[in-house]
């Protein structure tokens, strides 16, 4: 676990980005320095931001059509003649359509085949449960060699794209397009399994990551105004997960909060809760999207299901009183 | 050594033929090999109990030309990125492909014994991590043709000349994802790619035609953009030919339908549904065994 400092204007008054444009800024900056790497898509040009990588490098950029089980087979056997394929795709459809694929082309096979899961959780927003991808890190988590990355910003995005590239194997990278305020500072080093204390505190604990990180941090502000130390710790990986800080946040604090743009069932939240309850029970409240949500945008679906930053400062302030 | 290895390791490892040899001495090199795999696999079934002896034999003919004189892939260049690439996409014919293996030096013949055993790395699927040759860990149906693409695609892009043979089950092609990368690989016009049919018609409990129909099979593939050619799956000459001359039309990959019959040649076996994974008793396994070593060498 690493602690980084917090900067002093409040998080949700900071300006927003789209990890998108990080994701399409590294890919070509990963390509132009390493000929393996190429982008496969199932017409998720438009929809991955990839214009300018397909202007840039028209013959690495391979589509195959509306197509999701090829896909991730062509991205297994492009593994196997040596290339580094980043499948970007939106998450719903690429986690869920090609699901046998991930487990048998690309875990089992242990191929290194880099799986961008695009626009995930919520983003969809109106497009509804379809198109929610609320169960690809249970999905995933489940699957054995596979990395679960949920980045939380611009800068974790591309570290983390960064990793993936430089290491071999198999491993699931959301990238979010719902804006996000930057949290971590440009040299910030992305470690699988590793997770940042973002904010210090003794009182209470939330665990998150992906867009809702921002929102906890922001319930941690509200907090302190009360008197209330609410530590917030980064999770970028839900698997390989930090149990050492997981274990250090049942220790030394009241309780944990786990909030995520996810399923409550087999998340972030279940990871957390896994490691809990083997090395150090404690009391938890799991957020998160626990059904078919109904119509409404991405922000007003997540405040909604509890995880506004006043959602998560309630649900943190009842464990730190409890 | 354990008995059943014994039995196994009195098979002599056969090599390739050097490339100045004639066409008839190969064709006699390759049936010669496919009598010794399916020996070996028949042992390797009945020895463990289980397997899929109907698409073992089915396959043995295909999968002993490959190896035997077409595929660019010895024991000794089995991790060069330039070699061409197998993918056996009906990954239940597992104990077909380690006989295999096994009769070209890949993998030690006394090993055979061990398939399914546990512990083993002779799985009843192939796993690409433990057994040298295999290129992908296939089982569920349908994945070895994407696989195959993705390959091939990978080589248009390096411009070598290396190749791409995937070899998928007739009833398998049900699987829609197959029709997808087909599309993919004549739109990205893959000629270095070879899809081969295992056409025999049978599927676990029924024939094709009674499950989900296949034909007109030759004009489907055609119509995806491949250059069609059907051969008799059994005969090492006509597949010699075929496979050794790809791609046969600039620009198309290209799709065998390689007739065969589940079974073959085992006069109780063949062509019949019942030995899809079936495992022959005592007195089967002699009958088969003495037909099998009937057969005339050369």
């Amino acid at each position: 676990m690493t602690t980084s400092t917090v900067a002093a204007t409040p998080i949700a008054d900071r300006p927003r980005f789209d990890c998108r444009d990080a994701y399409v800024a590294t890919l070509a900056e990963l390509a132009r320095t390493d000929h393996r790497i190429v982008g496969v898509v199932n017409d998720s040009v438009g929809s991955s931001k990839l214009d300018a990588f397909k202007k840039a490098f028209p013959d690495r950029l391979i589509n195959v059509g509306i197509a999701e089980q090829d896909m991730v087979g062509v991205a297994a056997g492009l593994a196997n003649g040596g290339r580094i394929p980043f499948v970007s795709a939106a998450s719903c459809f690429l986690t869920g359509r090609a699901l046998e694929q991930i487990k048998a082309d690309v875990a089992y096979s242990n191929r290194n085949v880099k799986l961008c899961g695009m626009s995930p959780g919520m983003a969809y927003g109106e497009l509804g449960p379809t198109h929610h991808s609320i169960e690809d890190i249970a999905w995933l988590r489940a699957i054995d060699n596979m990395v679960v990355v949920v980045p939380a910003d611009p800068v974790e995005t591309a570290a983390a794209m960064r990793w993936a590239a430089a290491t071999e194997g198999p491993a699931f990278i959301r990238v979010s397009r719902m804006a996000v305020p930057e949290i971590h500072d440009a040299d910030h080093e992305f470690v699988p399994g590793r997770a940042t204390t973002v904010r210090e505190g003794d009182d209470v604990t939330i665990i998150s990551n992906g867009t809702v990180l921002w929102r906890a941090l922001a319930a941690a502000e509200q907090l302190a105004g009360e008197g209330v130390s609410a530590r917030v710790v980064s999770m970028p990986t839900v698997k390989p997960l930090d149990v050492e800080a997981v274990v250090a946040a049942a220790r030394e604090t009241r309780g944990i909060v786990t909030a995520e743009e996810s399923t409550t069932a087999g998340g972030l939240g279940g990871a957390v809760a896994e490691a809990v309850v083997q090395h150090h029970p404690t009391r938890m409240t799991i957020l998160g999207v626990p059904e078919f949500a109904p119509t409404g945008s991405a922000g007003f679906l997540l405040d909604r299901y509890g995880m506004s930053p006043e959602g998560i400062a309630d649900a943190a302030r009842n464990l730190a009183r409890a | 050594m354990s008995a059943l290895a014994a039995e196994h390791a009195t098979m002599p490892v056969l090599g390739r033929l050097a490339p100045t040899a004639h066409r008839d001495e190969v064709v006699a090199h390759v049936a010669e090999a496919a009598r010794q795999i399916r020996i070996q696999d028949l042992k390797l079934v009945h020895h463990a109990g289980a397997g899929h002896i109907g698409g073992d034999f089915s396959a043995i003919d295909v999968l002993a030309t490959l190896y035997g004189a077409v595929l660019d892939i010895t024991p000794e260049t089995v991790e060069d990125p330039e070699r061409d690439r197998f993918i056996l996409s009906k990954g239940h014919v597992a104990g077909a492909l380690y006989t295999t293996l096994a009769t070209f030096g890949f993998l030690p013949v006394e090993e055979l014994a061990t398939f399914l055993k546990p512990l083993s790395r002779l799985n009843g699927h192939p796993n690409r991590n433990k057994v040298p040759g295999v290129e992908a860990n296939t089982g569920p149906l349908g994945h070895g043709l994407p696989i195959a693409v993705g390959h091939a695609l990978a080589a248009k892009l390096d411009v070598s000349r290396r190749r791409t043979f995937v070899l998928v089950g007739d009833g398998e092609l049900q699987e829609g994802s197959n029709w997808e990368a087909m599309m993919a690989a004549s739109q990205h016009e893959l000629d270095r790619l070879t899809v081969i049919v295992d056409r025999n018609r049978l599927q676990q409990g029924a024939t094709t035609r009674e499950t989900n129909d296949l034909d007109p099979l030759d004009q489907k593939a055609a119509a995806f953009g491949f250059a069609v050619v059907e051969v008799n799956g059994h005969d090492h000459g006509e597949l010699l030919d075929v496979l050794s001359a790809v791609p046969h039309r600039p620009g198309k990959p290209t799709f065998v339908i390689a007739h065969t019959h589940k079974g073959h040649p085992i006069s109780f076996m063949s062509n019949n549904v019942a030995w899809h994974h079936k495992v022959p008793s005592r007195d089967q396994f002699d009958l088969a065994l003495s037909e099998l070593e009937a057969l005339v060498r050369n």
